[in-house]
């Protein structure tokens, strides 16, 4: 086996993880009927707000923790405006990705050139060392092992939980979830903080584990990426997860790609992902059944009682 | 049964909204095992009520008193947790989820807790309400939608249930049924406040009832002492005129033609025509009865245009094929059409009611002129239509969607009727409608059949194809029974061919 396989998965799995905390996010808060388009905006968010805390104290924890805040103060900016002022929740979205970026450029402004050391690894002696299944398996930070452990508690909470059962109820007929009593802007309130922290998270890696340093717009559109994602795992966590890693590991072939000296224009690989989705679009289209099982019924529509 | 402490008792529950005043001083008491009609027309102030006992809604002033103890009932758990349980008209339900799944979340967590699915199963089959928890509510027919919220209810051994229109997507089969396990609830001393238009049913099924008005409690009865129709007039304070059928002409040549016509619907969970063959001949009303869902639609749409198909003479307007026209063309025809959504279908609800009259009459009111929109000619055309089919509103200006459900059916019929068309083609005409409104409508029908135009109204509200047909039909599954003169129907044999029971043959002699 070549040498560089390993190393080369292991960028795989960085490149992946915040695509996986902004998409499984994402998902939550479209299954509850919210189509926030601002993760772009709240992953900056949480990358500057992460890398300043993480550089000023030092203490990586709180970091995360505060990356996490970051994107979800943020969300609570678009989810009171689109919820409880039932402002229009495209227009919301992308101007909160306008925002973020421009507010987190502000932010960071002191905090150009500065590094961060990054997260320790999780290392365990002896198991560790296995050659190829130990660097891949273990020795990660805590914030991958927190990504797949994130994707697979969603996918539980939402197919098995009662709580799930309402985030998809809410999402699917609001009117229905309503009469029954239920608090419809609550639970969706709920659901885009989480979005917003999951997000946030995500900007947290980037800022403090891919290029431990800050830059503006370092993002470079992976808030979107994630958004396609959801379309593409047709709102399903786990599928939004193997997906991340598909659009990660087409993101690191790209580099490689270039290192063996292989003609494919970089801007095709960068293209693949949204390529992809339109693809699945089209595809989830033609069969409608399955779509509409799916896909929330009320996604983007904003929820007021009297109606 | 007077001695006992009443289930349930309201005193002076007034609730205004901004410009209306939807309940005013409503007062009502609910015994024990009592099956208590409430009744009145479209906005009398009905759902608002219900919503208050239910929780949904709170009261501007009044109390409520549950079982002798006076209360606020704060939100439907609150509700719930006291034995109270509603269906509701439009169906709280989750398409895209199982029934088990839509069970569960429409009771408290203690309840869902174990296993629900047998016990779904046990109520189904001990009250005769066959249910597989397992599968999808999209897949489901109408009737089982109900039963999925009727054995919600008794999942949650109710002291009250309240019904919410409850039959008006039933065959009379499925009506029968549900009457069976309702009295045999109210037998276990369930009591059950009934909310319906139907007067005939409340007077099989109801003990007492309650009349509104304006948001006012304007009488009482027993309905079994009452005929349909002086309920009626309690309701509309008014005498009633029933449609009379003018004086009987010999009908015309075919004017309204459809041969073999297939179709695939392009709805998700929608019904494929098959083979439909119909003929509508000049001053002729023909029904077409059905339960929802059975093709109405597609037909519907194959009718008026928005679905074309393959060979343009399988749909005739007099000479004319149209199969493969569109909906400009074939009102040019002399086609009139009124879909089943008013707002969203028969009207563009945000826009003005002249510009939704100038949106259908542009053509054959000749509304242009080099291009521009004559708007004095459209305004006095919505004027007119107004004016001589008895809507209430303001103005002409006011959006279609500040119109109650009955004023803006009338004006739509309205505006296809003052088009003059040679066939006019109705889905569920006075679905929603109130009773005053509904008997105009079909007198317009039956006086737009009496001038010479075919009539084809595809409704699921029996009473009403019975007062208005000339010749029915029954549409099952997409498939389209032989036009018979409806003299030769019975109430029970259309209702076999509905549920697509029996074939035409068995039907006739049942």
């Amino acid at each position: 086996m070549p040498e560089w396989i390993v190393p080369a998965l292991l960028t795989i799995i960085t490149a992946s993880t915040p695509l996986v905390f902004a998409a499984v996010g994402e998902v939550v808060v479209e299954k509850s009927g919210v189509l926030n388009l601002g993760v772009e905006g709240m992953m900056i968010t949480g990358a500057v707000v992460a890398f300043g805390v993480g550089v000023t104290t030092g203490n990586a924890t709180l970091a995360i923790v505060s990356g996490a805040l970051g994107g979800a103060a943020i969300a609570f900016i678009f989810g009171f405006l689109t919820l409880y002022l039932l402002s229009n929740q495209v227009a919301t979205g992308l101007a909160l990705t306008i925002f973020g970026l421009g507010f987190s450029a502000l932010l960071g402004h002191g905090f150009v050139g500065k590094t961060f050391p990054g997260l320790p690894g999780l290392e365990i002696p002896f198991i560790s060392d296995i050659p190829i299944l130990g660097p891949l398996l273990f020795g990660h930070d805590i914030l991958v092992y927190g990504s797949v452990i994130s994707a697979a508690l969603v996918t539980y909470v939402l197919n098995k939980t009662r709580t799930g059962l309402l985030i998809r109820a809410v999402g699917e007929n609001h009117h229905a979830a309503h009469s029954i009593g239920y608090s419809v802007n609550k639970i969706r309130m709920a659901c885009v903080l989480f979005g917003g922290a999951m997000a946030g998270l995500g900007g947290a890696y980037l800022s403090l584990v891919y290029t431990p340093l800050w830059a503006e717009n370092m993002t470079a559109g992976r808030g979107w990426i994630a958004l396609a994602l959801v379309v593409f795992a047709s709102w399903k966590a786990w599928r939004a997860f193997f997906g991340a890693y598909l659009f990660g590991g087409i993101t690191i072939i790209q580099l490689h790609a270039q290192g063996f000296g292989l003609e494919v224009a970089p801007q095709f690989l960068s293209m693949l992902p949204y390529l992809a989705t339109v693809v699945v679009l089209v595809l989830i289209s033609r069969d409608s059944t399955r779509a509409s099982i799916n896909a929330p019924a009320c996604l983007g529509r904003s929820f007021h009682a009297s109606g | 049964m007077t001695d006992q402490t009443p289930r349930l008792e309201l005193q002076g529950i007034t609730k205004a909204y901004p410009g209306v005043i939807a309940n005013n001083n409503v007062s009502l008491k609910i015994m024990p095992g009592e099956i208590h009609a409430l009744l009145g027309e479209n906005g009398a102030g009905k759902s608002t009520l219900v919503k208050f006992i239910y929780g949904v809604q709170k009261a501007d002033s009044g109390s409520l008193k549950w079982e002798g103890q006076e209360m606020v009932i704060q939100n439907p758990n609150a509700a719930r947790k006291l034995g109270i349980g509603m269906v509701f008209q439009h169906f709280s339900l989750f398409d895209a989820m199982t029934v088990e799944e839509n069970i569960a979340i429409g009771i408290s967590k203690e309840l869902a807790a174990g296993d629900l699915n047998q016990r779904i199963r046990d109520v189904s089959q001990q009250y005769g309400l066959p249910l597989d928890p397992n599968r999808y509510v999209h897949t489901l027919s109408v009737g089982e939608r109900q039963r999925i919220e009727v054995v919600r209810c008794l999942l949650q051994d109710p002291k009250l249930l309240i019904m919410d229109e409850p039959t008006s997507v039933l065959t009379p089969q499925e009506v029968d049924e549900l009457f069976k396990t309702l009295r045999r609830l109210s037998e276990e001393g369930v009591s059950i406040l009934y909310i319906s238009h139907k007067l005939q049913e409340i007077k099989d099924l109801c003990h007492v009832a309650t009349i509104m008005r304006m948001g006012e409690v304007v009488d009482d009865c027993i309905p079994s002492e009452e005929s349909p129709r002086s309920m009626a007039e309690m309701m509309m304070g008014d005498s009633l005129v029933s449609p009379e059928k003018p004086g009987k002409a010999a009908p015309g040549d075919p004017h309204l033609v459809v041969r073999d016509l297939s179709l695939k619907s392009s709805h998700q969970h929608g019904v494929d025509l098959k083979n439909i063959n119909l003929e509508v001949r000049q001053g002729e009303v023909v029904g077409i009865a059905g339960i929802a869902g059975n093709g109405q639609i597609e037909l519907m749409e194959v009718l008026s245009g928005e679905m074309l198909v393959e060979d343009a003479s399988s749909v005739m307007i007099g000479k004319d094929a149209v199969g493969k026209s569109g909906p400009s063309i074939r009102r040019n025809a002399g086609l009139g059409f009124v879909p089943e959504e008013r707002l969203g279908h028969g009207t563009v609800p945000e826009m003005s009611l002249w510009e939704n009259a100038f949106l259908s009459g542009a053509r054959t009111m000749n509304l242009t002129s080099n291009g521009f929109i004559d708007i004095r000619g459209s305004v006095k055309y919505a004027l007119d239509v107004v004016a001589e089919f008895n809507v209430k509103t303001p103005g002409v200006e006011h959006a279609a969607n500040s119109l109650s459900g009955g004023n803006l059916q009338k004006f739509i019929f309205g505006r296809e009727i003052l088009q003059n068309p040679g066939v006019i083609v109705a889905l569920q005409p006075t679905w929603g409608v109130d009773a005053g409104s509904a008997a105009f409508i079909r007198q317009s029908l039956l006086d737009l059949a009496a001038k010479g135009a075919a009539v084809l109204v595809i409704s699921q509200d029996l009473e009403e194809l019975f007062e208005v047909s000339d010749q029915m039909a029954v549409i099952c599954e997409g498939e389209l029974s032989p036009t018979r003169p409806a003299e030769e129907f019975t109430v029970e044999a259309i209702g076999l061919l509905m549920a697509g029971i029996v074939g035409e043959e068995e039907a006739a002699h049942a």
